[in-house]
């Protein structure tokens, strides 16, 4: 393929640069750099992590895997096609809804109810989707934000099913409530840690699929210019509601996790309010990376029991994503995962120069 | 083929298109006009992004207007937009690739063909660099090769040329001139750069006020004294003087 491209320079008039452009599309040791960090990661986290953290942390652990897929989907409606959902906490909600009644009323394989939450939830998150056929930016937002707001009303006055009868499972008199079941794999807390890792990075490569095949260049064509993408041939309408029935997919698997890993689930526990800290985190990880959900996951979840175990109340964490949101928006836009390694950067750059210097001119930086 | 008859659109009290009618027959046809002549307008509604008042778009004996607007690609509808609208996050590759996966028409291998668009346009990079990086007249050259990829029937390019330095505009209008040949569509080009036009186009039809001022071959279309009253905006003192 390479040279083909060479060739068409050659009779174009415009050849004007040398060899070093040629195209790498061979698997070079340099594109087996990244999935192999990736692979390394990976085995870490599922094997030796565990065993270094106490069950405190697991369980924070398991919930920033479960956060990070919802940070996922939301990072696909906002980030790649430009849609600013504030109804995703509320769309978790109704996948732990589900799979929580289904775990009580099925005895069924705990993955066939993830996946089955994960359907429904497709269902009703697309119907959450349907305005933003019609209007975008602050409008959508508001829209979500109240579809979220009704939703929460509903299940505050439902209640999660507790193993109580009827379509709603819920028993309001039991006095021994029987908790949501787990995998017969994996019971405990350091197995369902694994089993909640496995199934995000299940969900990771689903989304990873769709972005770098037809449904993400539609997207970005779309988020770039509705009129552009019209203009290829893209059913925009198609590939929005695709967007929401994808994001809503992945996030009543994790909302299916979410019942599996808490045992119990309250109507309480799903605020309208943690749509706006979730839209806050994503956009601080950054919402146009696949690393940013998996950062987003970790301020989220892991931050709040960090903070308790030191002693400070996790609401500072409210005025921190405020500051936080502040700081990406102005300086950088594609969040902390994309400016890190820059200030890393920067930052090697300048301790070299201050190492290379005899005399410490500037004294403030070591 | 491309015939259009009686075109109007209005837009509240403005009527950009009033009437219309043009015939383009086959190559590379010129469309030019002052400001707001009329001729985005025009390229908007062959889009489907704008429904006229009344009017009809005969195109390879197809009632275009029928057609939903993102269907049209498919059909065979390409078009460049006056601000640039490669997609930015997607590479120069994906960039193609686009449109040529949501307009089936015929066998090829999508690889192939959409490198072959992109050699066409004579864009010497890595197909994979991303489109975000690229300068302006390269990603012009993203859009032509988008206009031009899989079997396009109608292109549409509108100011190809805007802001683009003179080599540039040069090694555009070498492509837009081979585009017939290339793909066997009919390309109607819109600029302000005389000299791109008549490089370009055998024939070239003029609009002003929404309707059709003048048709034929371009050299001749360039010399017609309307055509340059409207230009120039003399319309009152040049009648007496002639």
């Amino acid at each position: 393929m390479a040279t083909e491209v060479k060739q068409g320079g050659q009779d174009a008039p415009r050849t004007d640069r040398g060899p070093e452009t040629t195209p790498s599309r061979s698997l070079e040791p340099r594109t087996l750099v990244r999935p192999g960090i990736i692979l390394v990661l990976l085995a870490f986290v599922l094997l030796a992590l565990p065993s270094l953290f106490s069950t405190y942390y697991v369980d924070a652990s398991t919930q920033t895997a479960i956060y990070a897929i919802v940070a996922l989907g939301l990072g696909v409606l906002v980030g790649r096609v430009g849609m600013v959902s504030l109804g995703q906490a509320a769309v978790l909600a109704i996948g732990a809804w589900v799979a929580a009644r289904l775990l009580f009323a099925t005895s069924l394989p705990f993955p066939v109810v993830l996946l089955a939450s994960g359907l429904i939830t497709m269902v009703l998150g697309t119907l959450v989707g349907l305005p933003a056929l019609r209007m975008s930016g602050l409008y959508l937002a508001l829209i979500t934000l109240m579809l979220a707001g009704a939703i929460t009303v509903v299940l505050a006055t439902t209640n999660f099913p507790n193993g109580g009868h009827g379509f709603l499972g819920y028993n309001g008199s039991s006095v021994h409530i029987p908790p949501i079941r787990r995998p017969s794999a994996a019971q405990g807390d350091t197995a369902f840690f694994r089993y909640s890792v496995i199934i995000s990075i299940l969900m990771f490569l689903l989304v990873l699929g769709h972005l770098r095949s037809k449904p993400g260049r539609a997207w970005a064509a779309i988020r770039q210019s509705q009129s552009a993408a019209l203009a290829a041939g893209i059913n925009v309408t198609l590939y929005k509601l695709w967007a929401f029935a994808l994001a809503s997919f992945v996030t009543g698997v994790a909302g299916g996790l979410l019942a599996g890993s808490l045992h119990y689930l309250y109507s309480i526990d799903f605020q309208t309010q943690d749509s706006i800290t979730l839209l806050a985190v994503v956009l601080m990880g950054g919402a146009y990376s696949m690393w940013g959900a998996i950062l987003a996951g970790f301020l989220l979840q892991f931050l709040p029991q960090l903070f308790t175990s030191w002693g400070i109340s996790p609401d500072w964490l409210t005025i921190l994503f405020g500051v936080g949101v502040l700081q990406v928006l102005t300086t950088a836009p594609r969040g902390i995962v994309d400016q890190m390694p820059k200030d890393m950067a920067r930052l090697g750059r300048l301790l070299m120069r201050v190492v290379r210097r005899p005399e410490p001119s500037t004294s403030g930086e070591t | 083929m491309i015939e259009v008859s009686e075109m109007t659109v209005r837009f509240g009290g403005v009527t950009p298109l009033d009437k219309m009618s043009l015939r383009f027959e086959r190559g590379t046809c010129g469309l030019i006009g002052p400001n707001g002549a009329g001729k985005t307008t025009f390229f908007n509604v062959l889009s489907g992004f704008v429904r006229p008042v009344s009017g009809s778009v005969t195109a390879f004996d197809e009632d275009l207007l029928k057609m939903v607007h993102y269907r049209r690609a498919r059909w065979g509808l390409r078009r460049t937009f006056q601000t640039e609208q490669a997609i930015e996050e997607l590479s120069v590759f994906d960039n193609v690739a686009m449109i040529h996966e949501h307009s089936k028409l015929g066998g090829g291998s999508r690889r192939q063909e959409v490198i072959d668009a992109i050699r066409f346009v004579g864009l010497d990079i890595d197909p994979d660099t991303k489109v975000g990086g690229l300068g302006a007249g390269q990603r012009r050259m993203v859009e032509v090769a988008r206009a031009v990829v899989g079997r396009p029937r109608l292109v549409l390019l509108d100011e190809p040329a805007a802001g683009l330095p003179d080599d540039e505009t040069e090694h555009l209008g070498n492509v837009i001139r081979r585009i017939p040949e290339h793909s066997e569509a009919l390309t109607i080009l819109v600029d302000h750069d005389m000299s791109l036009v008549s490089a370009c186009c055998e024939v070239t039809a003029v609009l002003d006020f929404g309707k059709l001022l003048a048709s034929g071959p371009t050299a001749e279309v360039l010399r017609d004294e309307r055509v340059i009253r409207a230009y120039l905006g003399t319309e009152d003192t040049g009648e007496h003087d002639s």
